[in-house]
């Protein structure tokens, strides 16, 4: 005798990941159709020898799990996004092969714009659709492939087109689409249907090997326990029911008569980038190389990481912007990160830079060397994230108070009101700038003018702009 | 069952299948789908509670078709049958 079919290795032989004490069976229900659809993946992917380049991407749902089952790499999506976590593996490791397994709630209602242009690309991937007209893991909601008629916890009279529209054919939907090359509804009502269903997966995969594009197998799968039916009476449903409204068939298949597609390479040509927006060339500004240094700098201001903060309209993300196009000019690496409410004006902003003689590893500023605070609530919010021995900056004409800490040092610049002595206003964030340098050194006031042109974009700005840096810069030292 | 034998004459054994029982979640699929009609459901209960299904004993073919029905993944086994067995 020999073994004609058993387990395949596409599996683990014990799902160590679940937990509970039954780590040798699937937690799926009874009579569900993701069993099935499992078995027709995992066995393709262990006879075509592919398991050490398969990535699966899971999506949210009952299969949001299927990584304690597959014995290949696996990444798990945020509910609909599958599609899109599939690209960027697939356009990053070409010689990937990546399952995109999605059930309707997932695909067809929050993922729909994902599936629609992954497809409309048509990504080199297989995806895997399991219909089954209702949302499962959650209780039985209507889905968007919800039967018009049909019941479920959140349309207990029956779906109402009226009320919530007709069900959402995807298979058609996709077909609507020029680039996809192999599209096929299958159903899991009975062994012909099952073998039919097996054939299509392992189509779909193969394809995708060969390179050939966008494939999508829409399964119409079981639930008996979202339907309250019983297993072999919910086969039946799908033959009954769901088959008359998704139709079943190859829509599509354009595999054997289109050649392998390869994607093509995005040269990045840096030479003339500049010209195009409107920077002097690498060499002219000083910033070909990162090799400058900060040894003129006294140590505690080397590298330092800052947050400017106010509110929207005072300038404070084009501040961060201007600290980190002069390091950038003068050939630091900077790294600036905005973050500001939906208002263009009146909401609260900040900024995060990072000046550095190093490779910056994240743009995040949480231990902050230098804070700047252009009003009363981002000094009391941020003054807390200050290191000791850090630096606040203050706009004393806008904060009438003073930080709570002793541990710090405290520079107050009335900059919006030198900068309203210069005749505007807005140069406040520029006065502020000029403070900043003229303590901690970290530019030149020539550094700082020579780099206004490159953040600044109206350009009959710019001299009231190099007399703010120069009276903020001077308005320190005379403090002092 | 027996009307149904009478109608399509059994055909020659020519494997076996082997049923994890634990695994089993007596969905029935198999059961509805074998060819055969050589599968049952056990009257005892596993460790789950459900009843599993279990081979007659006689009769199987090893056409594969309950494996592909079940959806646990390992829960079935078929067996075919060489000379000489």
């Amino acid at each position: 005798m020999k073994v004609k079919f058993q387990k395949t290795k596409g599996f683990y032989d014990v799902y160590e990941r679940k937990p509970g004490v039954n780590k040798d069976i699937i937690h799926y229900c009874p009579g569900c159709g993701h069993g099935n659809a499992h078995k027709f993946i995992a066995e393709t992917i262990a006879d075509l020898g592919i398991q050490d380049r398969t990535v699966f991407v899971s999506p949210v749902g009952c299969s949001v799990f299927a990584y304690y089952y597959f014995d290949m790499g696996n990444v798990q999506a945020a509910h609909g996004r599958a599609p899109a976590v599939a690209t960027g593996i697939k356009r990053t490791h070409p010689d990937s092969v990546v399952i995109v397994y999605q059930g309707d709630g997932d695909l067809a209602a929050i993922g729909t714009a994902e599936i629609v242009h992954a497809a409309n690309r048509g990504e080199n991937m297989t995806v895997i659709f399991i219909n089954n007209a209702i949302y499962g893991m959650t209780g039985g909601q209507m889905a968007p492939t919800t039967l018009v008629g049909q019941r479920t916890t959140t349309t207990p009279y029956g779906r109402k087109p009226e009320n919530e529209g007709f069900p959402v054919r995807v298979a058609e939907l996709i077909d609507a689409i020029q680039a996809p090359i192999y599209i096929e509804r299958v159903s899991l009502h009975d062994s012909k249907h099952v073998t039919k269903a097996r054939r299509a997966v392992r189509k779909a995969i193969t394809y995708q090997l060969e390179g050939k594009g966008f494939s999508l197998v829409e399964i119409l799968s079981a639930c008996p326990t979202g339907w309250g039916l019983l297993p072999v009476e919910a086969r039946k449903w799908i033959h009954e029911a769901m088959e008359p409204n998704f139709p079943l068939g190859l829509k599509r298949d354009e595999g054997p008569n289109i050649e392998a597609r390869e994607l093509q390479p995005c040269n990045h040509v840096f030479e003339g980038v500049h010209g195009l927006i409107d920077l002097p060339a690498p060499e002219e500004r000083g910033a070909a190389t990162m090799q400058a240094t900060m040894e003129h700098v006294e140590e505690a201001w080397r590298n330092p990481a800052i947050k400017v903060a106010g509110f929207g309209g005072q300038g404070v993300l084009l501040l961060g912007l201007g600290l980190a196009n002069t390091g950038m000019q003068v050939g630091h690496h900077v790294s600036w990160l905005p973050s500001y409410g939906p208002e263009m004006r009146g909401g609260t902003a900040n900024c995060g830079v990072h000046i550095s003689t190093d490779l910056i590893g994240s743009p995040v500023v949480a231990d902050t060397d230098i804070l700047v605070a252009f009003n009363r609530p981002s000094l009391e919010k941020f003054e807390a994230a200050v290191r000791p021995g850090g630096v606040v900056f203050c706009d004393t004409s806008l904060v009438d108070v003073k930080p709570t800490r002793d541990d710090i040092v405290v520079v107050g610049v009335p900059a919006t009101k030198l900068a309203d002595e210069l005749g505007n206003t807005k140069a406040a964030n520029m006065v502020m700038f000029g403070a900043i340098i003229g303590r901690t050194k970290l530019f030149t006031v020539d550094e700082v003018c020579a780099s206004l042109d490159g953040f600044i974009k109206k350009k009959k700005l710019i001299p009231v702009n190099e007399q703010a840096v120069k009276r903020g810069a001077e308005y320190v030292l005379e403090m002092s | 069952m027996a009307t149904q034998a009478a109608k399509k004459p059994a055909r020659k054994t020519r494997g076996f299948i082997k049923i994890r029982e634990e695994e089993c979640k007596g969905c029935g699929c198999c059961i509805e789908d074998c060819p055969q009609k050589v599968l049952e459901f056990s009257p005892n209960l596993n460790r789950m509670g459900y009843h599993p299904c279990v081979y007659k004993g006689d009769g199987c073919i090893a056409c594969g078709i309950c494996f592909y029905a079940c959806p646990e993944p390992g829960a079935i086994t078929v067996y075919q049958l060489e000379e000489g067995d």
